[in-house]
């Protein structure tokens, strides 16, 4: 399964939901404000912790730029459109709106 | 592949619309097909003719008609559509008004889904 | 031969009306049920209090819906859940939720099922698509 998550973990509990239901082997991909969670030094790092635990945890590059998010949580890849499009190939997807 | 998008928040209020655009074009560009494009709830207002955005600025009914051009089934959900005032005459060229039956088709249709909201 | 049955799931999220996406996403499930598909719909997070019984939109001056969800088996709309844990971190039980049709043979009220997450999460991963509202 692809999860996408276009929440800040600061505004509500998408991410957590997202996490709790996200099996071993899932993907997380982080678009729009979601990519707000991969600010390196934020104070969700426990949350992405467990998430990496389990699952790959990646944030839309287009949207971390435009949000000037340079320095990561360790752990979390960066993808671009073209990633998303292959991770959508590979996975039914749930939006985690 | 067959792909399949869902939009549900308006232009420019939300970053859906845009998100969905890019992602499209990364899946054409990687010759996915494109099962078809749906607009809901506030999606619906992303397709009208009547916006007028600034020259500078993206304009996003433009940008939806010319994928539409292309041949991508571009579909206003016609229930979302009266409620908010959108009928045939306020829409761009290339897409189309039509009912959740399509919406249906392309969720049974396509290989993936995938929905772009709030 | 027949082509497959294909899984679709619902996914509400979201509480009623604060925003349309519970509502306008019921008429979708609505009509998606005249379809050959195997639908199911969950009930997660805030989306709960979608199926909490006893809502009166009255004073709001908007047309409410808790009624239809009472006619969703009758649109054969039967695999209908609701995340535990959603549920009782908003304080509430199995008594407060919305009756969703009744059974055929013994007229006994039908209730969503109240799962947990791990059930969910199991069936989100077998489904061809997932429509999150």
């Amino acid at each position: 399964m692809l999860h996408t998550v276009n929440k800040s973990p600061f505004q509500n509990t998408t991410l957590e939901s997202c996490v709790r239901f996200a099996r071993s082997g899932d993907v997380i991909l982080l678009i729009e404000d979601g990519v707000l969670a991969a600010q390196a030094g934020n104070a969700k790092i426990a949350l992405l912790e467990e998430a990496m635990q389990k699952c790959e945890v990646l944030a839309l590059s287009a949207d971390l730029k435009a949000r000037a998010v340079t320095e990561l949580v360790p752990g979390i890849k960066i993808t671009d459109y073209n990633g998303f499009v292959d991770l959508v190939e590979k996975n039914t997807t749930h939006s985690w709106l | 592949m067959k792909l399949a998008v869902c939009i549900y928040e308006g232009p420019y209020n939300h970053a859906a619309s845009d998100t969905a655009y890019n992602f499209i074009q990364a899946a054409v560009q990687k010759g996915h097909e494109i099962k078809g494009i749906f607009f809901y709830h506030d999606g619906v207002y992303n397709v009208t003719k009547l916006m007028e955005p600034p020259q500078d600025d993206r304009h996003i009914a433009n940008r939806w008609s010319a994928l539409g051009a292309t041949g991508i089934d571009i579909v206003v959900c016609i229930a979302a559509a009266k409620r908010r005032g959108i009928v045939d005459d306020v829409l761009v060229p290339n897409v189309r008004i039509s009912g959740l039956g399509q919406l249906t088709m392309m969720a049974i249709e396509a290989d993936r889904l995938v929905v772009f909201g709030d | 031969m027949a082509e497959e049955i294909k899984k679709i799931m619902f996914t509400v999220r979201k509480a009623p009306h604060g925003t349309i996406y519970v509502y306008e996403g019921l008429e979708v499930k609505l009509i998606m049920a005249a379809y050959d598909a195997d639908i199911s719909v969950v009930f997660m997070d805030d989306g709960v209090f979608a199926v909490k019984k006893g809502q009166n939109t009255k004073e709001l001056g908007i047309k409410g819906f808790e009624a239809t969800y009472g006619a969703l088996v009758d649109y054969e709309i039967t695999k209908v859940f609701v995340d535990r844990q959603s549920m009782e971190e908003r304080g509430m039980t199995e008594d407060d939720l919305v009756v969703i049709g009744e059974d055929e043979d013994t007229e006994e009220p039908i209730k969503p099922q109240v799962v947990e997450s791990d059930a969910i999460a199991a069936m989100m991963a077998e489904q061809h698509n997932i429509l999150a509202f």
